[in-house]
C-alpha cells in the first residue's frame, strides 16, 4: 500500500491511476464488489444510498395520494401492489402505516447517514487528510458488507405475512411489541445497520487521528474532517444503546420477555398473555438516546460539505474557521443531553422537563453561531454560482427555518400544543430535506469530478436545483399551517376531523408539490448516468480548490497520490493577497 | 359542530391556561419571523453583492463583525427570556397549579385501540375498582361488578362531557398501547401510556361542541380514533349526568356504555 509504487503513474492528472498497477491486477469482484478500497466502498455507499433515497421517496409519494385524495384508487400503480395491501387500488390504512415506517427507516439509515457518512465520509477523508486509505480497510469493507444485508432485510419485509413494519420509524412499543412480523424483520436490520455504523465510526476515528499527512495539524484540517470526527463518535456513542434496545425488542416479541409491556395489558378485549413489569417509556428513552444524536449525525456532515463549497466558491477563507470547529464539537457534546425532549408528552416531571428544555435552548446556539459563520464567509467574497453553491447557498435559509421552527418544540408550553403534529414534520425535514439532503447533493456535484474524472452537466444541474429548491418548499412550508391547526401526523385520513378538512386544500398542494420534486430528480438521474460518459473530462483540480483530496489524480489510483503529500498552510487559504492566483493550495510548498 | 373554527391557523382556545401557551406561540413566532426576515435581507444582499464578476476580487482578511456578536447576544437574550420568562413558567404552572380535586371534576380515562373510554365517579364521587380480567364487550373499562363505588359510575366511549367554568381532571391511561389524548382548542395535549395514570387538567371557558383527536400513532385505526368534546352549561351537564347515571337498585350491570364504539 505504499505511495511510492504510484510514482510511475500518469502525472497529467487525467488520472488513470487504478491502471496502472500491473503487478497486481485484482479480479473484478475484489476491485469493486468486496473491495478494501475506501474509494470504491464510498462510492457503493453512495450509490447504495441514492437509490434507497429515491426509493423512500416514493413510498411518500405514494401516500402523498392518499392524504391528498383519501379513498380513491392509486392511479396506474394501485391494481399492481396486491389485494391486501391496496384493495380495489385504494390504500389500506395498515399498508399506510408500513409506508410510513418504512418512509422514515430508509431515508434516515439507509440513505442520509449512509450518503454523508459511509459514501462522502469513507471517499472524501481519506482523500482531505492526505492518507493512502483508512485506517482499517477490511473493516471498511466489513461495514458495508453488514449495511447491504440489512437494508435488503428492510425493503424484503414488506414480502412478509403482515407487511413490514408500521410501527412507524420510532417503533414505540407495545405497539410495535404487538405488530406483525415485519416488525422483528425490522429490529434484525437495524441490528445490521447500527453495526455497519460501529465499525465504520471506530474506522473514521483512527484514521483521522492516526493518519493524517504530514504538517496536518488538527488546526488545518478541512472543516468536513472536524464534522465527520465529530459524527464518528456519535456514531460510537450513541448507537449502542439502540442496539441494545433493538435485541430488548426482539427478545418482547420472539423470547416472551416484558422488557417493554406493563402487568395488565388488555388488546382487543383479550389479556395480553406476558409476564409484564416492564416499562414502555423505557423504549423511547434508549432510542432517543440514540435518535437525538442521529440528528446530528445527519446534519454535521452536511454542514461540513457546505463549508467546503462555500470557501471553494467565495474564493475567501471561511469567516471563524475555529468558531465553527468549537461550535461542532460543542453541538456534539450537547446532543448527548437533550433527547427527552421528545418526551415532554409522556407524563414526565417538571424538573425533568425542565432540564431537557434548557439544554435544548443550549444546543441551538451553537447552530447560530455555525450559521453565522457561513453567512459572514459569503461578506466580502467573489460568489460563483455553480450548482454545488447553489445547493450548499440554499442549505442555509432552508436549515435555519428548520432550527428556528425547532424553538416553539423544545419549548415545553408550546410544545403542549404542537407536539406529534404536522408541524413537526415541517420542522425536521426543513432540517433533513432541503437542508441536509441539498448540501449532499452540492457534495455529489463537487466531488462528483474528483470520483469519476468527469464533471456533471451544469445545466442540468441547475435545473434540478431550481425545480427542486420551489418544489421542496412546497412540500413542507405548508405543514406549519397544518401544524398550527392542530392536525396530528401520521393519519391515514385527516379528512376525519373537522380541524384536519380546514386545512386539506394544503395537502393537495403539498402532494403536488411532492410529485414535482420527485420528477425534478430525473434530471440529477440522467445527468449522474450521462456524465459517466458524456461529462466534461477534468484535470485534478477541476474548482481551483485548496484542500488536499484535489492534489490526487481524478479519479484517484489506489492509494490516493502520486507522491505522498505534505501539508504547509491551513485549509481555505484563498485569494491570499500578492499571489498571482486565487487560491493557494495546502499542498504547495510555494503557494 | 362549527366547523367554521378551523382554519389554517390556531383555533380559537376555550381554556384557561390556554391564552399564555397561545402567547408563548406568538412570540416565539414573532421573533423567528425577525431573526429569519432580517437574516435573509442580509443574505440576500450578500448573494448579490459579493457575486462574481469581472474586475471584482475576494477579501483575504476577514472582516470585523462585531454585529454578529451583538446578534448572536440578541438572540442568546431572547432565548434566555423565553426559557424563563414565558415557557417554563407557563409549564410549571400548569403542570404544579393541579386545581383543588374537591371543586373539580374527576374523570377517567383509559384509551384503548381505537376508541377513549371515559369514567365519571357519580353521585358518590369515588371511581368504581376496574380488573382488566372484567373487560368485556359491555364493559369496556372492566368495571368490578362487586364494588359498590362502582355502582353509580358513568362510562361513556369517545364522549366526553364537561362544565363549562369548572376544573376538569382526567386522570389518562390506556389499556394497550400508547395514545395520545389531544383536545386542539382546550391546548391539551398528554401521551396515555399504558402502566401509568398521568393525571392532566383543564377548564374550559365557553360552551361548545369539540373534537378529541389522537396525536400518537397506535395502529391502523389511529386516524379515526377521534372523539367529541361537549362542553355543556352546569345545567346542561347536570342533566346529562342525571339522565345518564346507571339506575341506582340495578345491581349486577355497571354503567352501561352510553354508545356503542
Amino acid at each position: 500500500m505504499s505511495v511510492k509504487q504510484h510514482t510511475a503513474a500518469t502525472g497529467n492528472g487525467h488520472g488513470h491511476g487504478n491502471q496502472d498497477h500491473g503487478h497486481h491486477e485484482l479480479p473484478f469482484w475484489r476491485k469493486y464488489i468486496f473491495s478494501v478500497d475506501h474509494k470504491v466502498i464510498g462510492i457503493q455507499y453512495a450509490v447504495t444510498a441514492l437509490v434507497f433515497l429515491f426509493f423512500g421517496f416514493s413510498l411518500m409519494m405514494m401516500m402523498r395520494w392518499q392524504l391528498a385524495y383519501p379513498g380513491q384508487p392509486l392511479p396506474l400503480i394501485g391494481n399492481l401492489l396486491g389485494e391486501t395491501a391496496m384493495p380495489g387500488g385504494v390504500m389500506a390504512p395498515e399498508f399506510y402505516n408500513q409506508l410510513g415506517a418504512m418512509h422514515g427507516t430508509i431515508m434516515v439509515f439507509m440513505g442520509v447517514v449512509p450518503l454523508a457518512v459511509g459514501g462522502f465520509g469513507n471517499f472524501v477523508v481519506p482523500l482531505q487528510i492526505g492518507a493512502p486509505d483508512m485506517a482499517f480497510p477490511r473493516l471498511n469493507m466489513a461495514s458495508y458488507w453488514v449495511f447491504l444485508p440489512g437494508c435488503i432485510a428492510m425493503v424484503a419485509s414488506f414480502f412478509l405475512p403482515g407487511g413490514a413494519a408500521q410501527s412507524g420509524w420510532t417503533s414505540y412499543p407495545p405497539l410495535a411489541d404487538i405488530a406483525p412480523t415485519g416488525q422483528t424483520m425490522w429490529l434484525f436490520a437495524m441490528v445490521l445497520i447500527i453495526t455497519s455504523s460501529l465499525l465504520g465510526s471506530i474506522n473514521f476515528i483512527v484514521t483521522i487521528v492516526q493518519m493524517r499527512a504530514k504538517g496536518l495539524s488538527f488546526w488545518r484540517l478541512p472543516f468536513f474532517v472536524h464534522a465527520q470526527l465529530v459524527t464518528a463518535f456519535l456514531l460510537l456513542l450513541a448507537f449502542p444503546p439502540l442496539e441494545a434496545a433493538s435485541v430488548m425488542q426482539i427478545m418482547d416479541r420472539v423470547a416472551g420477555t416484558s422488557f417493554f409491556l406493563p402487568t395488565g395489558l388488555v388488546v382487543s378485549g383479550e389479556p395480553l398473555k406476558v409476564a409484564g413489569g416492564g416499562n414502555p417509556l423505557l423504549w423511547q428513552h434508549l432510542f432517543w438516546f440514540l435518535a437525538h444524536p442521529e440528528v446530528y449525525v445527519l446534519i454535521l456532515p452536511a454542514m461540513g460539505i457546505v463549508a467546503e463549497v462555500i470557501a471553494n466558491n467565495t474564493r475567501k477563507p471561511l469567516w471563524g474557521y475555529r468558531l465553527l470547529v468549537y461550535s461542532v464539537v460543542s453541538l456534539g457534546f450537547m446532543s448527548f443531553v437533550v433527547w427527552a425532549h421528545h418526551m415532554f408528552m409522556t407524563g414526565m416531571g417538571t424538573t425533568m422537563s425542565t432540564f431537557f428544555q434548557i439544554t435544548t435552548m443550549i444546543i441551538s446556539i451553537p447552530s447560530v453561531v455555525i450559521l453565522t459563520c457561513f453567512i459572514m464567509s459569503l461578506y466580502g467574497g467573489n460568489i460563483r454560482f455553480t450548482t454545488p453553491m447553489l445547493f450548499a447557498t440554499a442549505f442555509l435559509p432552508m436549515f435555519a427555518i428548520g432550527g428556528l421552527t425547532g424553538l416553539p418544540l423544545g419549548l415545553t408550553a408550546s410544545d403542549i400544543y404542537l407536539h406529534d403534529t404536522f408541524y413537526v414534520i415541517g420542522h425536521f425535514h426543513y432540517v433533513v430535506a432541503p437542508g441536509t439532503l441539498f448540501a449532499l447533493f452540492a457534495g455529489v456535484y463537487y466531488w462528483y469530478p474528483k470520483a469519476t474524472g468527469r464533471q456533471l452537466n451544469e445545466k442540468l444541474g441547475k435545473v434540478h436545483f431550481w425545480l427542486s429548491f420551489v418544489a421542496i418548499n412546497f412540500v413542507f412550508m405548508p405543514m406549519f399551517f397544518q401544524g398550527m391547526a392542530g392536525l396530528s401526523r401520521r393519519l391515514y385520513d385527516p379528512t376525519v376531523y373537522a380541524h384536519g378538512r380546514g386545512v386539506q386544500a394544503l395537502n393537495v398542494l403539498i402532494s403536488w408539490g411532492a410529485w414535482g420534486l420527485g420528477l425534478a430528480q430525473l434530471f440529477f438521474i440522467v445527468n449522474f448516468f450521462l456524465s459517466l460518459k458524456k461529462g466534461a473530462r477534468v484535470a485534478e483540480n477541476p474548482w481551483n480548490a485548496t484542500t488536499l483530496e484535489w492534489a490526487a489524480p481524478s479519479p484517484p489510483g489506489h492509494g490516493n497520490f502520486i507522491t505522498e503529500p505534505v501539508v504547509y498552510r491551513e485549509p481555505y487559504e484563498y485569494s491570499v493577497p500578492g499571489k498571482s492566483n486565487d487560491y493557494s493550495p495546502q499542498f504547495r510548498a510555494e503557494g | 359542530m362549527d366547523e367554521k373554527i378551523y382554519g389554517w391557523w390556531l383555533p380559537p382556545d376555550v381554556s384557561v391556561h390556554g391564552a399564555k401557551i397561545d402567547q408563548l406561540m406568538s412570540v416565539l413566532h414573532w421573533f423567528m419571523a425577525l431573526l429569519f426576515i432580517g437574516w435573509g435581507i442580509f443574505f440576500v444582499y450578500c448573494l448579490f453583492r459579493f457575486r462574481a464578476r469581472p474586475g471584482h476580487a475576494a477579501l483575504y482578511t476577514p472582516v470585523k463583525a462585531l454585529a454578529t456578536k451583538y446578534i448572536e447576544g440578541f438572540v442568546l437574550v431572547v432565548e434566555v427570556f423565553l426559557l424563563f420568562g414565558l415557557s417554563t413558567p407557563v409549564w410549571l404552572a400548569y403542570k404544579n397549579d393541579v386545581p383543588d380535586p374537591s371543586k373539580a371534576l374527576h374523570v377517567r380515562l383509559v384509551a384503548e385501540q381505537f376508541a377513549w373510554n371515559f369514567q365519571y365517579p357519580g353521585k358518590d364521587g369515588k371511581f368504581g375498582k376496574t380488573d382488566a380480567s372484567q373487560i368485556g364487550g359491555d364493559n369496556p373499562l372492566g368495571l368490578d361488578p362487586e364494588d359498590p363505588a362502582g355502582k353509580d359510575d358513568l362510562v361513556t366511549v369517545n364522549n366526553l362531557h364537561i362544565p363549562v367554568h369548572r376544573p376538569v381532571i382526567v386522570d389518562i391511561s390506556s389499556k394497550d398501547v400508547i395514545h395520545s389524548f389531544n383536545v386542539p382548542v382546550l391546548r391539551v395535549k398528554q401521551d396515555t401510556i399504558p402502566g401509568q395514570q398521568i393525571p392532566v387538567w383543564f377548564e374550559a371557558t365557553q360552551p361548545g361542541h369539540f373534537e378529541l383527536a389522537c396525536a400518537q400513532l397506535c395502529g391502523l385505526g389511529h386516524y379515526r380514533m377521534r372523539g367529541d368534546v361537549l362542553i355543556e352549561t352546569p345545567e346542561e351537564f347536570a342533566k346529562w349526568e342525571a339522565e345518564n347515571a346507571p339506575p341506582p337498585q340495578e345491581a349486577p350491570a355497571a354503567a352501561a356504555p352510553e354508545e356503542k364504539k
